[in-house]
C-alpha cells in the first residue's frame, strides 16, 4: 500500500466549540465529512493495488468474489461470449469497487496525515548534557531530534520547534500548537501543575522552557497521530471481528448452497455453466457489507479526527458507543467555564475589606480560575492591589491540592509579617482546619455556606490564624456557576439513549445538588477526590457498566486508565494523555457526548448495511433462479416476478446491481447513517424500515431498471 | 358442520390446551432444574451410577459427559439390535443387519428416529422397549439438558460452570418425561392404543381368510415417541397405524403431546432468566410460524393440486379417513415443526406445496417450536444472531439478556448455523450426484429430488419424517444418514454448550433505554426475518428444483 | 495421562446410568403400564377385537379385505379403501397388518393417476355409479394400508350393490350404514366415517344373512 499522494486535503477544522463560553448547540446530529468526487478518482490506483489476493484474504467475502472473478475470466476465455465477458467484467468491478471504498476512506486519512507530516520535519534539539532540575548552569549540545532518548533534557527558546514530546520542567512559555490542534491561539505551558505537557512539532512563541523528553523518537504523539489517521495501525475492533465471523459463515453457507446446487442441476438435466454459478454465489454472499466494512471502520475513526479527537484504538471508539455511564466534569461541560467569585460575605464582625484582603492573600498561589477570580474581585471591589511574590519575602504559599482542597499562605514572622496563616477552600476542609487549630466555627458561617450552596453557588470559606491564637473564620467567598444553555436537553437525550450522566465536582453536596437539579444531570459526585472518582468507576464497572470520563490532571490518570473510555484533554499532563485512550485536541469536555454518538453511529452503520445486504438476497433469488432453470422447468418463470427480459439479462442485471450498490453506498459508509439520539426501540424501528424493508424492496426496483436498459444490448435479447 | 370449521375448532382447542399448559408446565420445568434438592430416589440413583451430583461442570466437561452418554447409547443400542434373536419376546425376528442397526442406533440416540425399517417386521418387543423406547426418553432428556445448560449461561455471572449433565438428564427423565408419559399412556390406552405382549399371530377373518394380528407394548412407547419429539413408530405406518393412533381424539392428543413441552419451554426460559416477557416473545414467534405452516398445509391439501389428486377429487392418497385433511395437515405441520417426525399421513403423497411447507418447517432449523430442548436452544442461537444484527442497529455492542455477543459468542453461533446446512446440502448433493443413491427414488422428476432433499433435511435437522417413497434401507443411506444425524445433533450441541460457557463467564450488563429490547413485536419481526431469510433462503435453490419445479406449471 | 482415567470414568458412569435408565424406562415403566392396560383397558389394550359367535374375527381398528380367492371384491360386502399393506405375495390383496404402509406416490405421479382412473372405472362398473359420485377415499390408498374406515359417501355408493347382492331392501342396508356411521368426535374432531369390518359383521348378523 505504497502511498498515492493525495493532493486534495481535508483541512483540520477549527474546533467545533471553542472555549467555555460557547453554548452547547441544541438538537444537533453527528454529521460526517463529505465525499469529494476527486478523491474517488485519486483512490483508483490504490484500489487496483488492493487486487492482490494476499490483501483480499483478510476479507473472506471479497476474497470469494475475487476468486470467482478469476474463475469466470478463465471460463470466459475458453467459451467466449458477450454474456460471459459482461459478467466477468462486472465481477471484477465488484472487487474493484470494494477496494475503492477502502482506498477512499484511507485516502481521507492520508490527506490528514500529510498535513501532520509536514509539521514533523527534522529538528535540531539543544540537549542539556548532564543537567539536573534545579541546576542553574548548563551546557548545550546540539543533536538531531531523532537522537533524543527518554529522560533527556532540552532547552527550547522562542521561535524554535519543540523536538519531542515531554514535560516542561522549568520556565513558562506560550506555545503555538496549531499544527496538531488546528487552533491558532497560542497556549501557555509551564512547569509543574497540569499544563506542563508539550508536544513535539509545536513551536515556542515566547520565552524559554526546559523540557524533559518523555517519548522515544518515532513514537511521539504526532507519529502516533499520523499512523492513526492513516489507518496503518488499524486493528479490527471486537464488533468488527464478530461481524466478520458472521459474514464469513454466511459466505460459506451460500458457497455451499451453490456448489451443492450443481449435482441437483445435473439430476434435473440442466447443469449450469461455471459463470452462472459464480454469479449466483457473488449475488448471494453479503458483498455490500463485505465491501464497505473496513471503509466504515476507517471513516468512523476519521469522523473523530475531524472533531479533533484522537482515539488510540478503534476498540475505544466502539466502547464509546456502549457507554452506560458518563462521568462529566461540572466545569466546562455542564457549567460555563469556571466559577467566578461574586461576593465576599464576612462573619463574626469581620470587616468586609479585611475578608477581601485575606481572600486575596490566600489566592495568590491559587492559579485556578476560581483563585484568579478572587483576586480580580478584590481589586474591583476594594482596589486591593495584587501582590507579587517578591513583596512577601519568606511567605510560604500552600498551593491548592485536590486532597486538602485548600490553598493559602503562611506569612513569615521574620520579614515584617506576623507569622499569620491564611487559608481558603472548601467549607468542610477549612472547617476541619479551624477545629484542628483550636478554633471554633460560628453557626453563622454554616448558614452562609448552606445559603450559597442551596442557591447553586459555591462557598469558599476564608480563615486565618494569628500566631499563638486559635484559628478563626473570616467569612465566605461566593463563587457562582452558570449552567450552559441547552445542556438540559442534551442530558434528556442521553437518558433516552440509556446513558446515565454523573456530574463530578469538587463542590459540596448542596452546591452539587443545586447545579445537578438545574442542569438535569442524573446524578452527581460531590467533593470528589480522584480516589472517589476511581471508586465510582469501579463500582459502576462491577455492575457490568461501561464508564466514560474526561480528565486532564496527573491525578486523573488512574481513573482515565480505569475508565472504559478515558478522554484526556490535550492541555493535560502527559501522564493523563498516556492513561486515557482518547485525546481531545480541543480540550473540550463536552466532546465526550459527541464521542459517544460517533461510537454509536459507527456500529449502526455496520448493522444497517449488514441488514440491507442480507435483505437484498430475496430479490436476487427471484431474478436469478428462474433465469437459471426456466429452460427445463418453464413453470419457474412464475417466480420471475420482475418480468426480466431474458435469462442473460436477468443474471447480468442482478450482478450489475450488486456491484453498483457498493459505489452507491460509499458515501453512506463514509458519512455514517443518519443518527439522531433516541431510544433503542425507536432507532431499531427506523433502521429496520429503512435498511431491512428498504433492502428488501430496492433491489427489485433497481434490477428491473437495469434490465430495462440492458435488454436492448445485443447478446441479452 | 363443515370440515373447515371443524378443522379450525380442532386447532383452536389445541392452542387453548397448549396455552393452559404454558405456565404450569413451564414453571414446573424451571423448578425441576433450579432446585438444589435431590430426591431420595435420585440420590440412590446417582450412587448406583457412581456419579457425584454436586459437581458443577465446565462446558467442556458437560459436553464430554453428554457425548460419553450418547456414545455409549449408540453402542448399546447397536449391540441390542444385533443380538435381538437371543432376547426374550424377539417375536421371531432375526438380528438387525449391521448397516441398518448402525443407522437405527444413530437415529434414536440423536432423537431423529429416522426409520429405515418397518417395526412390525424388524424389531422384537425387547429391542423396541429396552432399546428404542429408552432412547426416546434419554435422547429427549439430553436435548433438554443441553438447553438448560445454555440457559444457565444466560443466568449465571462470572463463572465457567454450567451445571451437572448427569443430574440434568436424570431430572428431565425422572421428574418430567416419565410422569407425563405415565399419564399420557393411560389416556392413549383409553382411546384405544394397544398395549400387550401378544406375539404376531394369525386369526380367521370375517370372510374366512386369514388376518395378521400384531401386538406389542405400544401405548407406553407411543406416548414418549410424541412427548419426547422422537417420532419412531412402533409400526411401519407410524401414527397412521390404527393401533398407534386409533381415533380422532388420540390423533389430537398425540399432536398435543408433541407440542406441549417445546411450547412450554420458553416459559421455563423466561422464568430462569427472570423475565417472563422473554418467554412470551419466543413462544409468540414459535406459535406464529407453526400456525402459518399448519394453515398453509391445510390450504394446499384442500386445494389438492396435482394430476392424480385432481382425478381422485381430493388429497386422500396416503391419508386416513378418520383424520381427514384437517387432522392430517395439523399432524404434518406439527410433526415437522417439532422435529418429532411421526406421521399420520404420508407426506410423499401430499400436494407439492403442502409437502414443501412440511419440508420448510424443518429447513427453518427445527425451531418453531422444535424438539424438546433442541428447538428452544436452536431458536436461542438464532436469537443471538438476531440480537447481533439488531444490536448493531441501535449502536451498541449487541447484548442478549445482558450478555454481550462478542467474537467468541458469534463464532459459536455461526458454527451452529453452519452445521445443519452443511449436513443437509452435502448429503443431498452427494446422493443426487452419485448414481447408486439415485436408484432409491420412487417418484421420478423433481418430486424425486424433493424426496432426497427431504431425507437429508429431515436427518440433518433430527426430525425423522420422510418422503417415504425413497428406499433408504441401502448401504449409502444407512451409512451417510447415520453420520449426518450424529454430526448434525452433536456438533450443534457442542456449539450450544460452548456458547453457554462463554456467556456464563460474562458479567451481566444492566439493561437501559439504550439496550435492544428483546421482547415486543419489533424484535419478534426481526427474529422471524432472520429465521426465514437467513436460514430458510439457504435452501431456496434446492426448493426451486424440487417443489417449485414440480408445482409451478 | 491424566485425561485417560477421567475419560474412562466418564464412560463407565455413562454406561451405568444408561443401564439404570434401561431398567427404569425400558422394563419397569412398560411392564407397569402393561399391567395397567391389562387390568383397566383390557379390550383396547388387546386391539379392540371383534368376535362372531365367540370367535375372534378381526379388530374394529384394522381393515380386512372382503374378496374372493382371486382377489375380486365380494359384492355382498362393503369394500374398504384400497390398501398398500401387502407382503407383495400374489394372494395378499392388502390390509395385511404385517406390512402397514402407504403407496408414497406423488400427487403428479403418472402411475398414481393411472391407478386412480382404473379404480374409478372399476367402482363405476361394480357399483353402477357415475365416476363423479365416487368420493376420493374410495380411489386412494390409505396411509397405513389398514384404514378400517370409509367415508359415508363411499358407503352410500355401495349400498345399492350390497342390498342387491344380499336381496335386502336398500332401506335396510342404508339404515344399518346410518347406524354404523360415526360423526366427528365432540362434533369437530376428525371426519365422519363408517367402520367397514363392524358394518359387514352387522350385515352378516342380520336375520337370514348367516353364512
Amino acid at each position: 500500500m505504497a502511498g498515492i499522494r493525495s493532493r486534495s486535503r481535508t483541512p483540520l477544522p477549527a474546533s467545533v466549540q471553542d472555549g467555555p463560553a460557547a453554548p452547547a448547540a441544541p438538537a444537533r446530529r453527528v454529521g460526517g465529512g463529505l465525499l469529494d468526487p476527486r478523491l474517488l478518482w485519486k483512490s483508483l490506483p490504490g484500489a487496483f493495488q488492493k487486487l492482490d489476493p494476499r490483501v483480499q484474504l483478510r476479507n473472506p467475502v471479497m476474497f470469494v468474489v475475487e476468486a470467482g472473478s478469476a474463475l469466470t475470466t478463465y471460463s470466459a476465455v475458453i467459451h467466449s461470449s458477450v454474456f460471459a465477458w459482461t459478467i466477468t467484467g462486472w465481477l471484477w468491478l465488484t472487487v474493484l469497487f470494494a477496494n475503492l471504498a477502502e482506498a477512499v476512506a484511507e485516502g481521507r486519512g492520508k490527506a490528514q496525515a500529510e498535513t501532520l507530516r509536514r509539521t514533523k520535519r527534522e529538528t535540531t534539539a539543544r540537549k542539556l548534557a548532564g543537567w539536573r532540575p534545579g541546576d542553574t548552569a548548563y551546557r548545550i549540545e546540539e543533536v538531531p531530534g531523532t537522537r533524543l532518548a527518554v529522560g533527556d533534557f532540552v532547552i527550547v527558546e522562542a521561535g524554535q520547534v519543540i523536538p519531542g514530546d515531554g514535560d516542561v520542567v522549568e520556565g513558562v512559555a506560550s506555545v503555538d500548537e496549531s499544527a496538531i490542534t488546528g487552533e491558532s491561539a497560542p497556549v501557555i505551558r509551564e512547569s509543574g501543575g497540569d499544563r506542563s505537557a508539550v508536544t513535539g512539532g509545536t513551536r515556542v512563541l515566547s520565552d524559554r522552557v526546559i523540557v524533559r523528553i518523555t517519548s522515544k523518537p518515532g513514537e511521539t504523539f504526532i507519529d502516533r497521530m499520523i499512523s492513526l489517521v492513516e489507518g496503518a495501525s488499524r486493528q479490527k475492533t471486537p464488533n468488527e471481528v464478530a461481524l466478520n465471523v458472521l459474514l464469513a459463515s454466511l459466505t460459506l453457507i451460500f458457497v455451499m448452497a451453490v456448489v451443492t446446487l450443481q449435482p441437483m442441476a445435473f439430476y434435473s438435466k440442466d447443469p449450469q455453466n461455471l459463470i452462472i454459478l459464480v454469479a449466483l454465489v457473488v449475488a448471494l454472499i453479503p458483498t455490500t457489507i463485505g465491501a464497505l466494512l473496513s471503509a466504515i471502520g476507517i471513516a468512523g475513526m476519521d469522523r473523530l479526527v475531524q472533531r479533533n479527537v484522537l482515539a488510540m484504538s478503534g476498540r475505544a471508539v466502539e466502547a464509546a458507543g456502549d457507554v452506560n455511564t458518563l462521568l462529566l466534569d461540572k466545569t466546562g461541560t455542564i457549567t460555563i467555564g469556571n466559577r467566578q467569585a461574586a461576593d465576599f460575605l464576612p462573619v463574626g464582625g469581620v470587616r468586609v475589606e479585611a475578608l477581601a484582603d485575606a481572600a486575596q492573600l490566600s489566592s495568590l498561589a491559587d492559579e485556578t480560575p476560581e483563585g484568579r477570580s478572587v483576586v480580580v474581585l478584590a481589586k474591583e471591589r476594594f482596589n486591593i492591589r495584587e501582590r507579587g511574590a517578591g513583596e512577601l519575602p519568606g511567605a510560604v504559599f500552600v498551593p491548592f491540592a485536590a486532597q486538602t482542597r485548600m490553598s493559602g499562605v503562611d506569612l513569615a514572622p521574620a520579614a515584617g509579617g506576623s507569622g499569620r496563616q491564611v487559608r481558603k477552600g472548601a467549607a468542610s476542609a477549612v472547617r476541619g482546619w479551624i477545629t484542628d487549630n483550636g478554633g471554633t466555627v460560628p453557626d453563622e458561617l454554616g448558614v452562609l455556606v448552606d445559603g450559597i450552596s442551596a442557591a447553586g453557588g459555591t462557598p469558599l470559606v476564608v480563615a486565618e490564624r494569628a500566631p499563638g491564637a486559635a484559628a478563626r473564620a473570616l467569612g465566605v467567598i461566593h463563587l457562582k456557576d452558570i449552567v450552559k444553555q441547552g445542556i438540559r436537553e442534551r442530558f434528556a437525550e442521553m437518558r433516552a439513549m440509556g446513558i446515565r450522566t454523573v456530574m463530578i465536582t469538587g463542590d459540596n453536596p448542596l452546591t452539587a445538588r443545586a447545579i445537578a437539579a438545574e442542569s438535569g444531570v442524573d446524578d452527581f459526585l460531590a467533593e470528589a477526590t480522584p480516589e472517589d472518582k476511581m471508586a465510582l468507576i469501579k463500582r459502576e464497572q462491577e455492575g457490568g457498566k461501561l464508564v466514560a470520563m474526561t480528565g486532564d490532571g496527573t491525578n486523573d490518570a488512574p481513573a482515565l486508565a480505569q475508565a472504559d473510555v478515558g478522554v484526556a484533554m490535550n492541555t493535560g499532563t502527559s501522564a493523563a494523555k498516556e492513561a486515557g485512550n482518547m485525546v481531545d485536541l480541543d480540550s473540550n469536555p463536552t466532546k465526550l457526548i459527541e464521542i459517544v454518538e460517533i461510537g454509536k453511529q459507527l456500529l449502526i452503520t455496520r448493522g444497517a448495511l449488514t441488514t440491507f445486504s442480507i435483505a437484498n438476497d430475496v430479490a436476487k433469488y427471484f431474478a436469478m433462479l428462474p433465469a437459471m432453470f426456466g429452460g427445463v422447468f418453464p413453470g419457474l418463470e412464475k417466480l420471475n416476478i420482475m418480468r426480466l427480459h431474458s435469462p442473460e439479462s436477468a443474471i447480468t442485471s442482478a450482478i450489475i446491481f450488486n456491484a453498483l450498490i457498493i459505489i452507491a453506498l460509499i458515501p453512506l459508509a463514509l458519512r455514517g447513517v443518519r443518527y439522531k439520539p433516541s431510544s433503542a426501540s425507536a432507532m431499531l424501528a427506523r433502521n429496520i424500515w429503512i435498511y431491512g424493508v428498504g433492502g428488501l424492496i430496492l433491489p427489485f426496483v433497481c434490477i428491473k431498471g437495469i434490465d430495462l436498459i440492458i435488454m436492448n444490448i445485443p447478446g441479452f435479447r | 358442520m363443515s370440515g373447515a370449521v371443524a378443522g379450525v375448532l380442532q386447532l383452536g382447542l389445541l392452542v387453548a390446551a397448549l396455552a393452559a399448559c404454558y405456565r404450569p408446565l413451564g414453571d414446573y420445568m424451571a423448578r425441576v432444574f433450579l432446585s438444589d434438592r435431590h430426591w431420595r430416589v435420585e440420590r440412590a440413583w446417582y450412587r448406583l451410577a457412581g456419579i457425584d451430583p454436586g459437581a458443577d461442570q465446565r462446558w467442556g466437561s458437560y459436553a464430554r459427559s453428554m457425548l460419553a452418554f450418547s456414545g455409549v447409547s449408540v453402542l448399546f443400542l447397536y449391540l441390542l439390535e444385533r443380538v435381538q434373536n437371543h432376547l426374550p419376546y424377539a417375536n421371531g425376528m432375526a438380528p438387525v443387519p449391521s448397516f441398518l442397526a448402525w443407522n437405527t442406533a444413530a437415529s434414536f440416540v440423536t432423537n431423529t428416529n429416522w426409520q429405515n425399517y418397518a417395526g412390525e417386521s424388524t424389531m422384537g418387543y425387547t429391542v423396541q422397549m429396552a432399546g428404542l423406547a429408552v432412547q426416546n426418553f434419554v435422547s429427549a432428556g439430553v436435548g433438554i439438558a443441553v438447553l438448560i445448560a445454555l440457559v444457565r449461561g444466560f443466568m449465571r455471572n462470572k463463572t465457567d460452570r454450567l451445571g451437572n449433565f448427569w443430574v440434568d438428564i436424570t431430572r428431565a427423565v425422572v421428574r418430567l418425561l416419565l410422569p407425563l408419559s405415565v399419564i399420557g399412556a393411560v389416556i392413549l390406552m383409553a382411546a384405544g392404543v394397544i398395549d400387550n405382549f401378544t406375539p404376531t399371530h394369525l386369526i380367521a377373518a370375517v370372510t374366512g381368510g386369514q388376518q395378521t394380528m400384531v401386538g406389542g407394548p405400544v401405548a407406553s412407547q407411543e406416548v414418549i415417541k410424541e412427548l419426547g419429539n422422537n417420532g419412531g413408530g412402533f409400526f411401519n405406518a407410524n401414527s397412521a397405524h390404527p393401533f398407534e393412533n386409533p381415533s380422532p381424539f388420540s390423533n389430537w392428543f398425540e399432536i398435543f403431546l408433541m407440542l406441549v413441552i417445546p411450547f412450554a419451554l420458553p416459559r421455563t426460559f423466561g422464568k430462569m432468566v427472570g423475565d417472563n416477557r422473554q418467554g412470551y416473545l419466543l413462544v409468540a414467534v414459535m406459535l406464529g410460524l407453526w400456525l402459518t405452516s399448519v394453515g398453509l398445509i391445510s390450504l394446499f391439501e384442500w386445494q389438492h393440486a396435482g394430476t392424480a389428486l385432481q382425478a381422485a377429487g381430493g388429497a386422500m392418497e396416503g391419508k386416513e379417513v378418520r383424520f381427514g385433511i384437517p387432522g392430517s395437515a395439523l399432524f404434518a405441520g406439527s410433526t415437522t415443526a417439532t422435529s418429532t417426525g411421526a406421521v399420520n399421513s404420508f407426506l410423499d403423497s401430499f400436494t407439492t406445496f403442502g409437502g414443501m411447507v412440511a419440508l420448510c418447517n424443518m429447513m427453518l432449523g427445527e425451531v418453531v417450536p422444535g424438539g424438546a430442548g433442541a428447538g428452544l436452544y436452536g431458536l436461542l442461537m438464532l436469537a443471538v444472531l438476531t440480537v447481533f444484527i439488531g444490536g448493531l442497529m441501535v449502536g451498541r455492542t449487541p447484548e442478549y439478556l445482558g450478555k454481550k455477543i462478542r467474537p467468541t459468542e458469534m463464532k459459536w453461533a455461526a458454527a451452529y448455523i453452519l452445521a445443519t446446512p452443511f449436513c443437509v446440502l452435502v448429503g443431498s448433493a452427494l446422493s443426487l450426484g452419485l448414481s447408486v443413491p439415485q436408484r432409491s427414488i420412487l417418484n421420478p422428476g423433481p418430486h424425486g429430488l424433493t424426496e432426497i432433499v427431504y431425507a437429508f433435511t429431515s436427518m440433518g435437522n433430527n426430525n425423522g419424517s420422510a418422503f417415504a417413497g425413497l428406499a433408504t434401507n441401502t448401504g449409502w443411506y444407512n451409512l451417510a444418514g447415520g453420520v449426518v444425524m450424529l454430526v448434525a445433533r452433536f456438533a450443534a450441541m457442542i456449539f450450544v454448550l460452548a456458547l453457554g460457557g462463554s456467556l456464563a463467564r460474562q458479567q451481566k450488563v444492566p439493561e437501559s433505554a439504550g439496550t435492544l429490547k428483546t421482547h415486543g413485536p419489533l424484535f419478534a419481526g426481526l427474529l422471524v426475518g432472520v429465521i426465514v431469510i437467513l436460514v430458510g433462503l439457504t435452501y431456496f435453490p434446492a426448493l426451486a428444483l424440487g417443489p417449485f419445479a414440480e408445482g409451478l406449471r | 495421562m491424566d485425561r485417560l482415567p477421567s475419560l474412562l470414568r466418564q464412560h463407565i458412569a455413562a454406561l451405568r446410568l444408561l443401564l439404570a435408565f434401561t431398567v427404569l424406562c425400558g422394563l419397569v415403566y412398560p411392564v407397569a403400564l402393561w399391567g395397567v392396560a391389562q387390568v383397566a383397558f383390557k379390550n383396547q389394550a388387546n386391539g379392540s377385537l371383534v368376535s362372531v359367535n365367540g370367535k375372534v374375527v378381526g379388530s374394529s381398528l384394522l381393515c380386512q379385505e372382503f374378496v374372493d380367492a382371486r382377489g375380486n371384491p365380494l359384492p355382498q360386502y362393503f369394500q374398504p379403501r384400497p390398501s398398500n399393506a401387502t407382503s407383495g405375495a400374489k394372494t395378499d390383496y392388502g390390509c395385511d397388518a404385517g406390512y402397514s404402509g402407504a403407496s408414497n406416490l406423488g400427487p403428479d405421479n403418472s402411475a398414481l393417476l393411472r391407478t386412480v382412473k382404473a379404480r374409478q372405472r372399476q367402482i363405476a362398473a361394480f357399483d353402477h355409479v357415475p365416476v363423479a359420485q365416487i368420493p376420493p377415499d374410495a380411489v386412494t390408498s390409505s396411509a397405513s394400508g389398514l384404514d378400517p374406515d370409509i367415508s359415508p359417501q363411499n358407503a352410500d355408493i355401495q349400498v345399492a350393490r350390497v342390498a342387491a347382492a344380499r336381496h335386502l331392501p336398500t332401506a335396510t342396508v342404508r339404515a344399518l350404514v346410518g347406524k354404523y356411521t360415526q360423526g366427528r368426535s365432540l362434533g369437530f374432531l376428525g371426519e365422519p366415517r363408517v367402520d367397514v369390518v363392524t358394518l359387514n359383521i352387522a350385515l352378516d348378523e342380520l336375520p337370514g344373512q348367516g353364512k
